[in-house]
């Protein structure tokens, strides 16, 4: 008898469970003339604002869908979104809105994850001319849009004024070719040799006989540039040499001559300053986003770094005075070089409102949505139209110049290669060896480009395979 | 099977039914369904092709995998011993009769109640070359040049493996509470009859403990075969592929190359590695292995 109460109140128990799981489902309508749609981001703090502003603007506009009824965007900042979005839409429930990198965008283009928009750009007229082109470019993958761009990014060489000042050099005029960057970063290198008072600056130390001896023994507290520093992308030297990592379609040239030049140049380095008098020196940084970063507590004088940067100078080192240009090519060869990084607002393969997904996605795109978030994130727009008083407004004194760089042909691409993270790993590690004199550049990239290589092939000959099956 | 019966068979799976479930789904399924991903090209956003033993083929001929392999096997063999030492020995200091012990055994113990990422990132402040506690101890006792531990490619994974023995508080404890269990006549007889302290300890302490040393050392092997979040989270994998651990690369292959079809195949050599590492060391355990109740 006791036994069968027992049951009784377990299957009751289950049953309750069950109906707690029922109501507090996520994808209730809340009232039948709202649809709500799902946005997943990666953005925190003041970045995150700036989209919930538009997130918030678009919301207050109440923008109907095609059945009459008003769209709201839900935006859900989440992270590790790379990981997230893959069990999300492995399982049948993705997001309407995933804000994603550009690297995800070509894997989960190529898989088949994305909706292409091209239908949708179709119906609503926004073509490549809204964009700079370099954007659209970014969107593109086997000829079709995956997704539209939310801010953009480029990357220029940050100098510090001050330290120019200090070590004499005019602080107004940065580096205009790699030969004069590694004068003026063996000037405003400071090395305090043992016993003695005071620092003296590499170029100083250079002109003595000894100073190789002197140099082992001397403890670096200052450097005027340093390729591992941030380290972010040490891929992509090459391709201020003129180098590319591959040819568009089936080669992978990692070791073509001017990749090679550019890493026999990160190798200079370790061979002048010594690889374990940088190690040390390296290892009193602080993390990126802290007064301890290597550029904003002065102890680099010379960093490229992302249209970002103005927004932790500001909040780490105010009142700094630095100066932001195109970082400088080969022998000034190549002008504006710079590498060029988006957001990308895509609709995930599964999306329960896509239409509704794609309304707000082009509402971003307009200029006015996206002039406000660009300027809340500090960035430049990637439309080709901008008005006069986004740049009056804008807290970055060099932001023309970021935009530039974006409007140049020299501008590059992460490479939209599906095998690319294994590159890039690959890519990293090969710079480590040649970093740390353990490998000549030609030798480790020419490991990097026999690996990948074979990488490439097998992956095209597998889905060469299964589009045949198809 | 009688009414009764059935209804008792009833009740049971009922009772267990949340974790015959779980385990099943949890287990069973992705045990199952991994040795089949490991036959096929998948990327777990498109449904997975069979592609035979392709991938088995392309591991191993890929040279990240070998070294991978070498740096776990490196991990172990260094982790195992030094483990089974270190823990034994202060399992057996913190089983001797002073005052203040249970302070001295919840100083052992708390490092394990650390968190890996809280941990690992303490750590890498103590491995700092310049600014490191470690190396600001060594330079006071005299050695000029310390290494810059985690950035070179020859001491980062002996740093990773110092970081790891530190945090074997559970594993102390365990030697503790079987050292406990040692009855105390027996030490006393093998006194009687003229043992000295380390004869005490071969044929009466280490004998009397044999199964908790038989299990510590499989959950070792274990252990050590699946070590990842150390270098995840203070190397990457780095310098120069130094710290890549099997697991490490299995990760990487299967949640950022979008490769699950050749991680699986990796899973199941690591489970294969671990089974016959297990079988073996059960193997030579036979003989030695001393169970009180039979």
């Amino acid at each position: 008898m006791k036994d069968d109460y027992m049951v009784r109140k377990s299957i009751i128990f289950f049953l309750f469970i069950f109906f707690l799981c029922q109501i507090t489902g996520c994808d209730r309508e809340v009232s039948p003339n709202i649809v709500k749609i799902s946005y997943w981001e990666k953005w925190t703090g003041f970045e995150g604002e700036a989209m919930q502003a538009v997130v918030d603007l678009f919301n207050s506009r109440e923008i109907k869908n095609k059945g009459g009824k008003i769209i709201q965007v839900d935006m859900i900042t989440v992270s590790q979104l790379d990981r997230r979005l893959l069990t999300a839409t492995a399982g049948g429930n993705p997001p309407d809105v995933a804000g994603i990198w550009t690297w995800l965008l070509t894997i989960y283009a190529d898989k088949g994850a994305l909706l292409d928009l091209n239908g949708y750009l179709e119906e609503s007229g926004i073509t490549k001319e809204h964009y700079l082109p370099v954007f659209w470019e970014i969107c593109k993958y086997k000829d079709k849009i995956w997704g539209l761009p939310s801010t953009p990014a480029s990357v220029a060489l940050h100098w510090n004024k001050r330290l120019f000042r200090e070590a004499g050099l005019d602080p107004n005029v940065p580096p205009r070719t790699i030969q004069q960057l590694d004068l003026m970063a063996e000037k405003l290198t400071r090395i305090k040799l043992p016993n003695q008072e005071g620092t003296i600056s590499f170029y100083e130390l250079r002109k003595k006989e000894n100073y190789q001896a002197l140099l082992a023994e001397a403890k670096i507290v200052q450097m005027g540039f340093l390729p591992s520093e941030p380290g972010w992308w040490p891929w992509s030297w090459g391709y201020w040499f003129g180098g590319k990592l591959w040819n568009g379609k089936e080669t992978v040239t990692a070791d073509e001559f001017e990749n090679v030049k550019a890493y026999g140049w990160v190798k200079s380095y370790s061979m002048k300053y010594g690889v374990d008098n940088i190690k040390k020196f390296s290892s009193s940084f602080g993390v990126f986003a802290s007064p301890q970063n290597a550029f904003l507590s002065s102890k680099v004088a010379m960093v490229s770094q992302g249209v970002w940067m103005y927004n932790f100078i500001d909040k780490y080192a105010t009142g700094m005075d630095w100066g932001a240009a195109p970082f400088p090519s080969d022998e000034g060869k190549l002008k504006d070089v710079s590498y060029i990084e988006a957001d990308v607002l895509t609709i995930p393969k599964g999306a329960k409102h896509p239409d509704e997904a794609f309304q707000f996605i082009s509402f971003v795109n307009t200029q006015e949505a996206m002039e406000l978030l660009c300027d809340g994130q500090r960035k430049f727009t990637p439309l080709r139209e901008v008005s006069e008083d986004f740049y009056r407004n804008h807290k970055n004194p060099y932001i023309r110049m970021f935009r530039k760089l974006a409007e140049s042909s020299n501008a590059f691409i992460t490479p939209k290669m599906v095998i690319w993270q294994e590159y890039q790993r690959e890519m990293s590690f090969a710079y480590e060896k040649i970093r740390d004199l353990k490998s000549q550049p030609k030798d480790a990239l020419k490991e990097v480009k026999r690996a990948m290589q074979r990488r490439l092939d097998r992956e095209l000959a597998i889905s060469r395979r299964l589009e045949e099956a198809k | 099977m009688t009414r009764e019966e059935k209804r008792n068979l009833f009740k049971g799976l009922l009772f267990t039914s949340p974790w015959l479930i779980g385990i099943s789904v949890f287990i069973i399924y992705p045990f199952i369904a991994s040795c089949y991903y490991s036959f096929c090209y998948y990327s777990v956003l498109q449904p997975p092709r069979f592609i035979g033993l392709l991938n088995y083929k392309d591991l191993f001929t890929d040279p990240i995998f070998w070294k991978s392999l070498w740096n776990t096997f490196y991990y172990a063999a260094f982790m195992i011993p030094l483990g089974f030492v270190m823990c034994l020995g202060l399992a057996m200091l913190l089983n001797t009769k002073v005052r203040g012990m249970a302070f001295y055994r919840l100083i052992f113990f708390i490092p394990s109640l650390v968190p890996m990422v809280a941990g690992s990132i303490l750590w890498m402040w103590i491995f700092n070359g310049e600014y490191g506690l470690l190396n600001n101890f060594l330079t006071k006792i005299g050695i000029p040049n310390p290494p810059n531990w985690l950035m070179d490619v020859n001491f980062a994974k002996p740093a990773i493996i110092i970081m790891s023995l530190w945090a074997l508080g559970q594993t102390i404890v365990i030697y503790l509470a079987s050292l406990q269990d040692v009855p105390v006549s027996f030490l006393e007889v093998a006194e009687l009859d003229g043992a000295n302290w380390f004869g005490k300890l071969r044929h009466v302490t280490i004998p009397m403990i044999s199964p908790v040393i038989y299990f510590n050392v499989v959950m070792g092997i274990i252990a050590s075969f699946q070590v990842f979040a150390q270098a995840y989270i203070m190397t990457g994998g780095g310098p120069q592929r130094s710290t890549t651990f099997y697991t490490l690369y299995l990760y990487q292959t299967a949640f950022e190359d979008f490769r699950m079809g050749y991680a699986s195949a990796m899973a199941w050599i690591l489970f294969i590695i671990i089974l016959i590492l297990t079988l073996l060391v059960t193997h030579f355990s036979r003989e030695r292995v001393y169970y009180h109740g039979g």
